[in-house]
Formats: C-alpha cells, structure tokens, sequence
C-alpha cells in the first residue's frame, strides 16, 4: 500500500487572508489529535469536484501548539484543473473533506549552520512552520518573501510581528528586487537555501546559487506545480487488467485512484520521483511536466511520472 | 564490505563550480591534491592548503606555493591541523568546496569537523592516500587509539583487547572496537595485520 488510510477531517475556520487566498483550519471528525508533523510537511486534499475527483497537496502552516488542527492555505488559480477554485467556492465550515497524512518532501537540514528561506507568493506556507519553529529553537535563520503586490501579500503582518527581525519583504509593484546574489554572498559555510514559489522563481534561485558555488546538496526546493490540464485520453493498467478513462482536467493518478487502483505517490507534483510508472506503449505523444525524469528518460518514452504527466491523445499502456 | 558507515572513497575531482577550495592532505596525499589542483589553472590562486606531517612545512607546503596556491598551511600532527581548520571553517563562506587526501584517520577527522560546520559528510571529496591504519574508538572506555593496523588491538586507554570493526562513526571519524575476548576472557584470535 501506497497510501494509510484517509483521514476525515471537518473545516472549522475559512479566513480571506490574502487576495484570492484563504486560509482553511480542519480538525478531525472523530475529535482526536491529528498526527504530529513536522515543518516543511504537506497534506494531500481530497477534492469531490464534479467530473472526478482531484487530489492536491498542500503545506501544513500550523499551529505547531495545537495538536487538533491543521491549517493550510489555498490560492485560487484560475487557469486550473479546478481544485483551488472548488476550495474557494464550495468548501466552508463544517464542511467534512478527506486528507492525507502529513508526509514531509521539504524537511530543514538538522546539520545546518544557518537557514535561508526563500517565499515567492503562495510559497510562503511551507515556511510559516518551519520559522515558528526556527525561532523558538534559537536557530539562525532569515526569510526572504517576495509577493506582486502587498494586498497578496499573506501573513505578512504575522511574520512582521512574530519574526520581524529575520523576515524581508519584497513587493513587485513597488519596484522592491530580490537580489538573490546579495542574498547568498558572504553566508557562512554550511548555510542551507530552500525555496518555495513559482517555476521561474525556483529556478532563478537555484541558478543563480549553483553560479556562485552553491553545492547541489544544499539546496532544497518545494514544487507544488499543479498538474496541467489536457486532451482526454484513455490509460490502460495491465496488471489491473482495466483500461481508466483521462478526462482533461484530471490527471492519470487521480483517474486510476477513482477506479479503485492505489498507485504510488507522495508529492503530487512531479518532483518527488514516488509515482514513476514504466510504459509499455503509448499512441499519442508524451508529455512529461514533471522535474524528476532525465531529459534522456523523458526522450525513450518508457517511463512516466503519473501524477503530472499526461498523453496527447490516444491510449497509454502501463504496467501498473 | 557491506556495511552501511562504512566510508567509501574515490579520487579527488575539483569542483569547476565552487569559488574558493579548501585542501587538506598529508604527505601522501600530497600528490593528489596537487593533480587535482593541476586540472585548472585558475584554481590553485582560490584555494587554501593545509598539509600535515613531520617536515610538511618545509618540502609539501613549499611544492603547493610554488602552483600558486594563495593560503598554505603546514601542521606537523592532524591534532595540531584540526585547531587550524577549525579556524579556516569558521572564516570560510557558501561556494567553497572542501577535499582531503590521506590516511582514513584524517578523513575522518576532517569530515567531521566540517560537520560541525554544517557541512554534510558526502559535500567533503575525499581519497584514500597511503596507510589503510584505522583510528579506532573503545565502545567501553570511549578513548580512541591511533594507527591501528591489526585486526585485534589493545586499548591504549583502557588495556582491554578490542576487535576493530568496519562500523565507522562519522561524528568522530573513527572505526569502533569492541571487545575481542567477551565469551571467554583471554582466548583471542590470532593478531593479523590487516590494514597496512
């Protein structure tokens, strides 16, 4: 088994915190604690959407001193397969969802020397817990968030007030840069970069440290990339012996899940590597949207990561 | 060989990528560094050396100044060098890159004080140069005993006769000893040397 068994949550608070962000507080159904997680953590939420169900990941924020709740926060994209928006327009309190345990794909190295954190927008939750943390423990940190705009800009207030001294904010419309080589220059040996955000920020960041002789261990990235949307086709699973419909807005694992097939995952978002799945063969192009293939593995067309990676058109044959 | 903390090593390959190197060998590591130093020119001028052995300030050190080598060091004990590395450590920034070439007690020893400075055990390129000698820790009295090359060897701390084992703790960079003679005191195997 891939996955322990969901937990039934119910949605006790939905707060706007943010333009087009909501922050959601569950507690489970049954009244007992949720399991411990750590910081760095992200729950996967089940999502009833019309048309099939979706699955997508989410940080844990918190509350580090509450073990009933868990707190996670939702921007609405609207270029989507739709789970954001079924969050923000149909989940309220009292509302009962199904999520996964916590499982942590973005974890502070215990090692570190010092800690740079990295936020671009939406990419701030995974660090709302780890600096709670960071700062109670004494440990040496700062965080760098930079946002479009201050309306968008979520829990900035928090973090003035709780971690001022370590937090510096950036905002795009009023001409602020996050100068990433005045960030990583003079940090003392053993200093760990993580960051969080979107694709181009990622990137520009983790280029920009491997130019200045970053070595590659000690940097960390979280990559929630919501699974594009697509053509409809249709997977079939010889070792099920079924053949699973793809309809454009979900993805190859969420489609095999609904018919009943538990297939590796953890991520959900083309990074972790957990849910490669070997192809016998396909008759419509491949496209790969995931960050773990080697572009050679992308090329021989014999493997796939499920949970963002989809097929043109046609049939996909794989052994699952 | 199987077991997991057991370190392995390979030959020193510099970094293109990194901004500054830090070297640390002993004589017969020298040769190593040296090589590896030689596969750019433009290196040597970014790194700082420290070479360890009776005499190295005179003859290594002299050879490592000579390929340009900005900052060069010499300590005649890898107990003496630690206290200097500790100090480059702690000058030291993001984009360095550290190596060591030598005997595994050095390796060990170096590795884990860059540890100590947050640096990860596999971010230290290593090789193996010279003696296969262990540094061994007394699981009993925890004293450490140096250029060990039997497979039994008595502490020098405690007197108790220890088997040395492949199970090597990164956070002292030595291999551990535990007793050889617990089922019945006196009867040992016998004494080979196994790592010259």
């Amino acid at each position: 088994m891939s996955r322990s068994a969901p937990i039934a949550v119910v949605v006790t608070a939905v707060e706007h915190v943010a333009q087009d962000i909501k922050r959601f507080s569950m507690q489970r159904a049954d009244g007992q604690s949720l399991p411990h997680f750590s910081p760095g953590s992200h729950v996967t939420v089940e999502m009833p959407v019309p048309g099939g169900h979706k699955r997508n990941p989410y940080s844990l924020m918190g509350p580090l001193d509450d073990p009933h709740t868990y707190q996670i926060s939702v921007l609405r994209v609207l270029q989507s397969r739709g789970g954001s928006q079924f969050m923000h327009d149909a989940v309220n309190v009292g509302d009962q969802l199904q999520i996964s345990e916590p499982f942590n794909l973005f974890q502070p190295e215990s090692i570190a020397r010092r800690h740079i954190l990295i936020a671009g927008g939406i990419g701030i939750t995974p660090f709302m817990a780890m600096t709670q943390r960071f700062a109670a423990a004494t440990i040496r940190f700062e965080l760098h968030y930079a946002v479009r705009s201050r309306s968008r800009a979520a829990y900035a207030d928090v973090l003035s007030a709780q971690i001022g001294s370590h937090v510096h904010f950036y905002c795009d419309d009023e001409g602020d840069v996050l100068d990433v080589r005045k960030i990583l220059s003079g940090q003392p040996l053993g200093t760990h970069l993580y960051v969080c955000g979107p694709e181009g920020m990622i990137d520009a960041v983790l280029n920009a440290a491997r130019e200045e002789g970053w070595p590659e261990e000690y940097l960390h990235c979280e990559r929630f990339t919501a699974a594009p949307s697509g053509e409809p086709f249709d997977v079939r699973l010889v070792r099920s012996n079924l053949t699973v419909h793809v309809p454009a807005n979900q993805t190859v694992l969420e489609a095999v899940e609904q018919a009943g097939v538990d297939a590796p995952c953890l991520c959900r978002g083309g990074a972790c590597g957990q849910c490669e799945t070997a192809i016998i063969s396909h008759d419509g192009a491949l496209i790969h949207n995931d960050h773990y293939l080697s572009d050679d593995d992308k090329a021989s067309g014999e493997k796939i990561m499920i949970c963002v990676s989809r097929l043109a058109a046609g049939t996909l044959t794989l052994d699952l | 060989m199987s077991i997991k903390s057991r370190p392995r090593y390979s030959e020193l390959e510099l970094d293109i990528k990194s901004k500054r190197h830090i070297v640390v060998c002993d004589k017969n590591g020298a040769a190593a560094a040296q090589r590896m130093l030689r596969t750019s020119n433009v290196a040597a001028a970014n790194t700082t050396v420290l070479v360890i052995g009776p005499g190295a300030d005179k003859e290594e050190a002299g050879a490592f100044e000579s390929m340009g080598c900005d900052v060069v060091m010499a300590s005649p004990t890898i107990e003496a060098a630690m206290f200097r590395l500790d100090q480059v450590f702690a000058k030291a920034t993001m984009g360095t890159r550290i190596y060591v070439a030598g005997i595994e007690g050095l390796i060990g020893q170096t590795v884990a004080l860059a540890q100590r400075y947050g640096v990860k055990p596999m971010s230290v390129r290593q090789q193996h140069c010279g003696s296969l000698k262990r540094r061994v820790q007394c699981v009993h009295c925890k004293g450490v005993t140096e250029d060990v090359t039997t497979q039994i060897v008595t502490c020098a701390h405690c007197g108790v006769p220890l088997f040395v084992r492949d199970h090597f703790s990164r956070r002292l960079g030595a291999f551990m000893g535990v007793s050889a003679d617990a089922e019945e005191a006196g009867v040992l195997p016998p004494i080979e040397e196994v790592f010259r």
